[in-house]
């Protein structure tokens, strides 16, 4: 059966959930070989086995750390001289696409980016993606080299499928492009506790109608009481009342969530293009024309500031 | 000496607009007004705040499109750059991010270039991942997805904001750099501005002005495939209710009905 490569994203060895999903969708496709790098790359080689790696090459080099991107494309190309495999899938996050992008480049071959979905096919992998604001479903394939796709989170479920995930060394040898962005500095963003907005399977945001960052405690705390990450709309970012890291839409983040509630969001079409393929969609807004209302599978027409906290009360009484 | 600046642009149909696929499921262009995509206008930005700093410089911005691109063009000499360059081929129809950059590499290297500056993603595509592609068939550092840049003395320092972290970046020139949408407000052009980009030169370059083929870019040539592009079916109409004192806990309701809860 053909090899498949999977680019694994680990903060320390501690594997990210979309990395998993991929290991899902490269089973439908062929036999899972993961390539873990960096700081904690042989840690990740139990969980990566669970969930259906036959293979796990890992290489850590201090160049991964101390320069930008290219040292992990440079370790990839290895990893795909040494297996030759049918496709390659990286997580869809800032740093993958580029990886991904410069892998393709050098091994000729065509990319797709944020596929939502990946089934086997006559002529090699189809991904499916989402266009224009998610108003289109399109299926691609890359017709030109070992397609070389990107995944974005929650496109798949995290299946248990015990693999021998054998470690193996990756030899890499570094190119002159590895060492042409220094990395001098490294400030880790201050953890909230609450799950990374991309991959989260709830998200909670708030908008104009928040009216402050003062107002956004409220926010914070419906998504607590959901175990949810937090999102912002670019008027409320632009604001100032949260940051951008939390921005949601087509000049922010993209998210795709089982649950998206959103707050005091109109919904301008800029925001849906980061939301729309959200499965459920649940708004809160004081304007009964807001467009979300056209998305939603639940709408209150009701100010935020007595329908967010009592749904908070409801949902923490719920728990118990 | 003279800091030579590229700027790649794009021109985009307004994502306010109804968008739609043409039949060989290539973006229709006809019915929708098109502009110059919002992050590339950062990128512009950018570039003029350079080249402000630096004792001689020349901004360049280029674009690959059809004959509409030239609007693209012009907002950006209106905002301030020097001279640009339009890459216009009938045949370029249909080409995708990996014959797009090849045509970008080329006329890049063909104007001369100390500094080439992208945005972080077109508004279109989306894709983000041209500025990596140009730095790697370019041979240069990639300086990406920067909040804040400066040019000293043959070096490119930024910021750039990762999921995980935030960190300081450099490289030497020639390099590339692309700019996210929190680098500075793009500044609006002035009357002056859109007086003088009338002025300013606008070559035009085609493929062969480029030494590339017809079959490496265009539909034919491209590396990947559309099978097939289907409009989402409408979503359903959502239950919506007014809240007379007990919307929170409607809501909630629904939710433990979804098993969210």
């Amino acid at each position: 059966m053909a090899e498949v490569l999977v680019y694994v994203d680990h903060v320390d060895g501690a594997v990210r959930k979309p990395t998993l999903e991929l290991l899902t969708l490269a089973r439908r496709i062929g036999e899972p070989v993961a390539v873990a790098l960096g700081a904690g790359a042989d840690a990740t080689a139990a969980v990566l086995a669970e969930h259906g790696a036959v293979k796990v090459l890992t290489a850590d080099a201090p160049e991964f750390a101390e320069y930008l991107v290219v040292p992990k494309v440079d370790a990839l190309q290895a990893a795909y001289d040494a297996v030759s495999p049918a496709a390659v899938l990286v997580p869809s996050s800032a740093e993958g696409k580029e990886i991904a992008a410069r892998l393709a480049v050098r091994i000729g071959s065509g990319i797709i980016t944020d596929a939502v979905d990946l089934e086997a096919g006559d002529e090699g992998p189809v991904a499916t993606q989402s266009a224009f604001a998610a108003s289109f479903t399109t299926k691609s394939r890359v017709s030109k080299g070992t397609p070389v796709i990107t995944v974005k989170p929650n496109s798949a479920p995290v299946e248990a499928a015990p693999a021998a995930g054998a470690v193996e060394a990756l030899a890499v040898t570094f190119g002159a492009l590895a060492t042409g962005t220094k990395v001098t500095g490294r400030t880790p963003r201050e953890s909230t506790g609450r799950p990374e907005l991309t991959e989260a399977a709830i998200v909670v945001s708030g908008g104009r109608g928040v009216n402050g960052a003062e107002n956004f405690g409220i926010i914070e705390a419906l998504a607590d009481s959901l175990g949810a990450a937090v999102g912002a709309s670019r008027a409320a970012v632009d604001a100032g009342w949260y940051p951008h890291t939390n921005q949601v839409g087509q000049t922010g983040k993209s998210v795709s969530p089982q649950l998206y509630i959103a707050s005091g969001i109109s919904g301008a079409i800029q925001h849906r293009a980061g939301m729309q393929t959200s499965k459920t969609i649940v708004a809160i807004n004081k304007d009964a024309e807001a467009p979300i209302f056209d998305l939603v599978d639940y709408g209150v027409v009701g100010d935020l500031f007595t329908v967010v906290p009592q749904l908070t009360d409801e949902i923490k009484a719920r728990k118990g | 000496m003279s800091l030579r600046i590229v700027v790649c642009v794009k021109y985009v149909p307004d994502a306010t607009g109804d968008r739609q696929f043409t039949e060989d499921l290539t973006v229709n262009r006809d019915d929708v007004d098109g502009l110059l995509s919002e992050l590339d206008e950062y990128a512009v930005e950018q570039a003029l705040q350079i080249a402000d700093e630096a004792d001689d410089a020349e901004i360049t911005v280029l674009t690959v499109g059809p004959e509409d691109a030239k609007d693209a063009l012009r907002k950006a000499l209106s905002m301030g750059a020097d001279k640009a360059i339009h890459v216009e081929d009938d045949d370029l129809h249909g080409t995708d991010v990996m014959g797009t950059s090849l045509v970008l590499a080329k006329a890049i290297e063909k104007a001369g270039y100390d500094l080439v500056i992208t945005g972080m993603a077109s508004t279109d595509g989306t894709m983000g991942v041209l500025p990596a592609i140009l730095a790697e068939r370019l041979g240069v550092p990639q300086v990406t997805l920067l909040s804040e840049v400066k040019v000293e003395d043959g070096t490119v320092t930024g910021r750039r904001d990762g999921d995980t972290a935030s960190e300081q970046l450099e490289a030497s020139l020639p390099a590339l750099v692309s700019v996210t949408d929190q680098s500075g407000e793009a500044r609006y052009p002035s009357f002056k501005g859109i007086m003088a980009a009338k002025k300013k030169p606008v070559e035009s370059w085609d493929l062969e002005d480029l030494e590339i083929e017809a079959d490496e870019v265009g539909l034919e040539g491209s590396w990947t495939a559309v099978d097939s592009a289907a409009q989402r079916p409408a979503r359903t109409a959502g239950t919506i209710v007014k809240d007379e004192g007990e919307g929170g806990k409607q809501l909630a309701e629904f939710l433990a009905g979804q098993k969210f809860i």
